[in-house]
């Protein structure tokens, strides 16, 4: 581990791009940049919330980090080693370390496998216990998320959405990972369930030190969860500051448009809209310069031009923006 | 509640059942509620919970078999709507009463303009000529807000986002001028800045038009900011009515509680978030007595809660809860009691 901050994740300038692919000899006609030069680094045992909306990169950037979608640039540094140029089977290792959460409860877990075969199919590929140590940790890990290790013989059809959602983290849980990537992990729950798996995961994070990055499109869930924010917009991220500071003080005016977005379950606390025109540009054909500005309400002559970087706002330089026009 | 003349739509008693090879489902039980004219109510709960069936039970689309509305009555406009024939419903639909569905992607049919599909909805319930027909659609689709209405008249769905779509399917539901329009979860598949833009423009068209609205959404903040009346439904029933104000200000009933206490809110520190136990029942098997029991922090271990089915009561003007220790149920329930043996 890199002992000077501790840093665990370290990911530079990653960048991902799908070529389109057209006519009969199936040419290359342009570039989807998905995601387009993103760098952040997350501190062991912390969670770094990556907010933004649909088509803004967010999901590419969790499965490059794994490989499950190769790289076009950029570098990702797990634990010191450079993830991105491992060998195959040193890939395999590593994936004990790096796990993964997904959103759908429904489509991650394979309807033709009992619940034991599911959470300890990691642990047979891996080879990381068998027969009944296997049998046994996976009752652990069971009992662990909020399962009753009885029902190890059922089916995922037999559990209900958010039950389905614990044993989707029994599943990450079991090569006891040290960082897992949770993509949209409440999103398609239940407001009754949302808390309770939001609540599980924090305990988890505690009980076992797991660094979490936390992809979610819901504010106020990743404020709730999160150490960090960075906001995305179009493959960049466009703000990146500790929690309390970003909701607080949100410098880039698109967090500011998204903040104002939510609705309050409070009717007795109106308050002011920004409103944003259009949607979110196609990421084959950004706009010029500044990605956000066909929607930004304080957009110039400047902006079309000018392409924005993250640079330190305020007085500290833990808070980021990508807007020049913000102090 | 009580009857009277400014409401559009009156649902009493209204029960929903499906016959399905697992078993009996009782889908709806006993949902009564109003929409005034002009105003919105907002049905809220978890999935499974009923809201979906009620929309579809006041629109007469579910299928039978399974499903079946098995007792109540809706009174829409005077008129009510389970006597009503096939042929006068199908007046009604998309004419009276028109219904926008969460997935703006599979309610729109791939293999026709949106110009075409909002076009055949007006030549359905109007005497247009094409040319008419096309010209009210090009002008709703400016309505919603959608630039360049004429060029885009003629794309297919594929070809826009899904905030355009959501907006073409409220051109579509809005070409006949409805009195009332059920949007079942509008916003749900959409970006918050998109469902800021449509659930303001909702807004705009409900003043314009004077048009009430029957929001069915789990969505508490969407509920804040947009309706007047809210119903809370779980496992079937109604467990609470209010107005919105007081309902979040107040909320009576132990899961509509449980649920503003579990939403994690902006700028709000909160070491952990307070949670419902349990989870969300099987509408195959629903527990005995109050249907909220296994999962409520003071019915729990309460006999009478197991065993009694709390009934919906009116506990102050135009508010409703249905559970044995709410504020006031105990006195209404008494008051009731006496109502009925005077009768």
């Amino acid at each position: 581990m890199n002992n000077e901050n501790n840093i665990l994740v370290e990911v530079k300038d990653l960048k991902t791009h799908f070529p389109i692919k057209a006519g009969v000899l199936s040419k290359t006609v342009g570039h989807v940049k998905a995601v387009d030069g993103v760098s952040f680094s997350i501190p062991a045992g912390k969670t770094l919330g990556l907010v933004g909306e649909s088509g803004c990169g967010k999901t590419t950037v969790g499965r490059t980090m794994i490989r499950l979608i190769q790289p076009t640039e950029g570098s990702f540094t797990f634990d010191g080693k450079d993830v991105f140029s491992l060998p195959p089977d040193k890939m395999k290792e590593l994936r004990q370390d790096i796990q993964m959460m997904f959103q759908d409860p429904y489509g991650s877990l394979n309807p033709r496998m009992t619940v034991e075969g599911i959470i300890g199919e990691a642990m047979k590929v891996h080879k990381y216990a068998s027969g009944k140590e296997r049998r046994n940790r996976v009752a652990d890990l069971m009992r662990k998320v909020g399962l009753s290790p009885e029902h190890l013989n059922r089916y995922p059809h037999e559990f209900s959405g958010g039950q389905r959602q614990r044993i989707g983290i029994a599943r990450a849980l079991a090569l006891d990972p040290k960082f897992i990537i949770c993509d949209e992990p409440v999103s398609a729950l239940d407001v009754s369930i949302q808390s309770q798996i939001i609540n599980l995961m924090q305990d988890l994070q505690e009980q076992f030190n797991l660094t979490y990055l936390f992809v979610a499109h819901d504010l106020a869930v990743v404020e709730h969860i999160s150490d960090f924010v960075a906001v995305m917009y179009l493959g960049r991220i466009v703000e990146y500051a500790d929690r309390d500071e970003l909701y607080a003080n949100p410098k880039h005016p698109y967090t500011s448009a998204l903040l104002s977005a939510i609705p309050e379950p409070d009717p007795s606390r109106q308050k002011q809209r920004i409103p944003l025109g259009g949607e979110v540009p196609s990421p084959s054909n950004p706009p010029s310069g500044c990605p956000f500005h066909p929607r930004c309400p304080m957009a110039e002559e400047q902006c079309r031009h000018q392409t924005q970087t993250l640079s330190p706002k305020g007085d500290s330089d833990q808070h980021q923006a990508a807007c020049w026009k913000v102090k | 509640m009580t009857q009277n003349g400014d409401n559009l739509l009156s649902i009493q008693n209204l029960s929903t059942h499906f016959y399905t090879e697992q078993g009996l489902v009782k889908a709806v039980q006993d949902v009564s509620f109003d929409i005034p004219l002009g105003k919105t109510l907002a049905v809220v709960g978890e999935s499974g919970c009923g809201k979906s069936v009620t929309a579809l039970s006041v629109m007469r689309l579910i299928p039978w078999p399974p499903g079946k509305i098995v007792a109540g009555s809706i009174t829409f406009d005077d008129e009510s709507l389970r006597e009503a024939s096939e042929s006068r419903m199908r007046h009604i639909r998309g004419n009276d009463i028109a219904m926008i569905f969460q997935e703006p992607m599979t309610s729109l049919n791939p293999v026709f303009t949106v110009g075409n599909q909002i076009v055949e909805a007006v030549k359905l319930h109007q005497k247009k000529s094409g040319r008419e027909a096309w010209d009210i659609a090009v002008d709703m689709m400016r309505k919603v807000g959608i630039a360049d209405p004429e060029r885009r008249v003629t794309e297919y769905p594929h070809q826009m986002s899904g905030g355009m779509r959501q907006r073409v399917m409220i051109a579509m539901a809005l070409c006949c001028g409805p009195k009332l329009l059920i949007a079942d979860e509008p916003t749900t598949a959409l970006d918050v800045t998109i469902q800021a833009q449509i659930m303001e423009l909702l807004r705009d068209l409900q003043q314009k038009e004077n048009m009430s609205i029957m929001l069915i959404t789990h969505d508490l903040g969407v509920v804040a900011e947009s309706a007047d009346d809210v119903v809370v439904m779980y496992a079937s029933r109604v467990v609470e009515t209010a107005k919105a104000g007081d309902l979040f200000e107040n909320p009576l009933h132990p899961y509509t509680q449980g649920l503003l206490k579990s939403l994690p809110r902006l700028g709000e520190k909160k070491e952990r978030l307070d949670v419902i136990a349990g989870t969300v029942p099987n509408p195959l098997h629903f527990p005995s007595g109050c249907k909220f029991h296994p999962r409520c922090p003071i019915g729990k271990d309460k006999k009478q809660c197991q065993t009694q089915e709390p009934l919906l009561l009116e506990v102050s003007t135009g508010r409703c809860v249905s559970c044995w220790f709410a504020e006031g149920h105990e006195e209404a329930f008494k008051r009731q009691g006496t109502n009925d043996e005077s009768i």
